[in-house]
């Protein structure tokens, strides 16, 4: 045990800093609703004044032609007000199509895109759910980073969002 | 309609009404934050309540569109009804435009063999339109702008027309950047110097679906501002008023400069 601590801290020492790692499983509700349509999704970390730290992932409608897609990314409300309406989509790492209804896992790693490095610090994990014809909902989930221990957190989405697992590994 | 009275209607919009009776006038855009590139359509309409179309179309005859750079932007099917005018307009640009209705006339009373006239007109022709007979003539000048601001991608920064009274943000608030529970700035200018004393008064629309009016009043400060945190998320009508003896118009007395923009305030 000893031996296995002091060659993982050699390790640590050797690539200079810590890669902590940051995973977020999204749920996506069933809906018992006339007109479904997949959610549009935008999860980003954001810092205690609300601007963004990064943007970890953006599911809209990438196939229409024209970029049609993104005439509804404007629903994602507080997402497009915090960065979207700086970026050009869509955004290499981050933007990919909507998905089904059902548990969907992210796992993301510092110094990788689209997470980056992250200055210690507090931090909020943002997931913003917007549906045609539908409704909207942000459930956020504050965090303290890097992570000292592994840590596993929650919160609950009441409309168009499920429950949000962010998982913390240092 | 005939071109005066159509004249009429333009300028009839708040400009000679008091307060208390005055009809509401605004452009009401379909959206007004957008992500891409589009159409969008306008509403413009002179009503009681806001924003329901129930007294009469507003004149689009001095409208123009501003795209981001400035250059103006031509509208498509355009029409009048009989409760609404309509528009349409594709934003183009990243950026924001405004969409502005400025009417600039004179009106007022005179006599003629005796007899009490009434007079509306624009600036240019009020000189030749009044008989020559004309006694007791008593004119007023009238400014006034209807607008909105409808933006794509990221909002840009207006520019004060520099005439009349007009309404501009204070960094960094933006008229297509308004949330509910927070708080923002604006300046009011006339002819664009910064306007004290100026009352403004803020109305949510989907007024007929309550009984009373909840309408929010302001003072501009010694700068021309007014600050003020949205209660919730919608359609906002603002207006303001005022009067001065700065006219253009030789034989006009006074001055009344009116404003009414419609903006929109989004929830959290």
């Amino acid at each position: 045990m000893r031996h296995s601590l002091s060659f993982a801290a050699m390790l640590l020492a050797a690539s200079g800093a810590s890669a902590a790692d940051l995973a977020v499983d999204v749920e996506i509700p069933s809906l018992n609703v006339a007109e479904y349509h997949r959610p549009y999704v935008a999860l980003w970390v954001e810092r205690a004044d609300q601007s963004v730290a990064a943007n970890l992932a953006v599911w809209y409608d990438l196939k229409k032609s024209n970029k049609e897609g993104t005439k509804w990314l404007q629903d994602l409300r507080q997402w497009w007000r915090r960065s979207g309406r700086e970026l050009e989509m869509p955004l290499d790492a981050v933007t990919s199509a909507t998905r089904a209804v059902g548990k969907h896992k992210l796992n993301f790693s510092e110094g990788s895109k689209p997470l980056g490095r992250l200055p210690a610090g507090d931090y909020r994990l943002a997931v913003e759910a917007a549906r045609e014809v539908g409704g909207r909902e942000v459930v956020y989930i504050p965090f303290q980073w890097p992570p000292q221990k592994p840590l596993q957190l929650k919160a609950q989405g009441k409309t168009e969002l499920g429950t949000i697992v962010l998982d913390l590994k240092p | 309609m005939s071109r005066p009275l159509k004249l009429a209607a333009a300028l009839a919009l708040c400009l000679n009404l008091p307060l208390a009776q005055a009809h509401n006038v605004w452009l009401l855009p379909s959206s007004t934050v957008l992500s891409k590139a589009q159409w969008i359509t306008v509403d413009a309409a002179v009503s009681n309540d806001l924003f329901f179309f129930n007294h009469m179309p507003l004149a689009l005859d001095n409208l123009t569109v501003s795209a981001p750079n400035g250059d103006k932007v031509a509208v498509d099917n355009l029409s009048r009804g009989k409760l609404r005018s309509v528009f349409d307009v594709n934003l183009a640009q990243p950026g924001t435009y405004r969409l502005a209705v400025v009417n600039h006339g004179v009106m007022g009373n005179y006599k003629l063999n005796g007899e009490a006239k009434r007079f509306r007109g624009t600036i240019d022709a009020y000189a030749k339109d009044i008989p020559a007979g004309a006694t007791e003539v008593r004119l007023g000048e009238q400014v006034g702008r209807i607008e909105t601001f409808v933006t794509v991608g990221k909002p840009s920064p207006l520019q004060a027309s520099g005439a009349g009274l007009e309404m501009i943000a204070v960094a960094p608030s933006h008229p297509n950047d308004l949330v509910a529970g927070e708080a923002a700035s604006f300046r009011f200018l006339v002819d664009g110097k910064p306007a004290a004393g100026i009352e403004v008064t803020v109305v949510r629309g989907q007024s007929r679906y309550r009984n009373q009016q909840g309408e929010i009043r302001l003072t501009t400060n010694a700068d021309g501002n007014i600050t003020l945190t949205w209660p919730e998320p919608g359609m906002y009508w603002l207006e303001a008023e005022t009067k001065d003896q700065r006219t253009t118009v030789k034989a006009a007395s006074e001055r009344r400069l009116t404003y009414a923009v419609t903006l929109e305030v989004l929830p959290q």
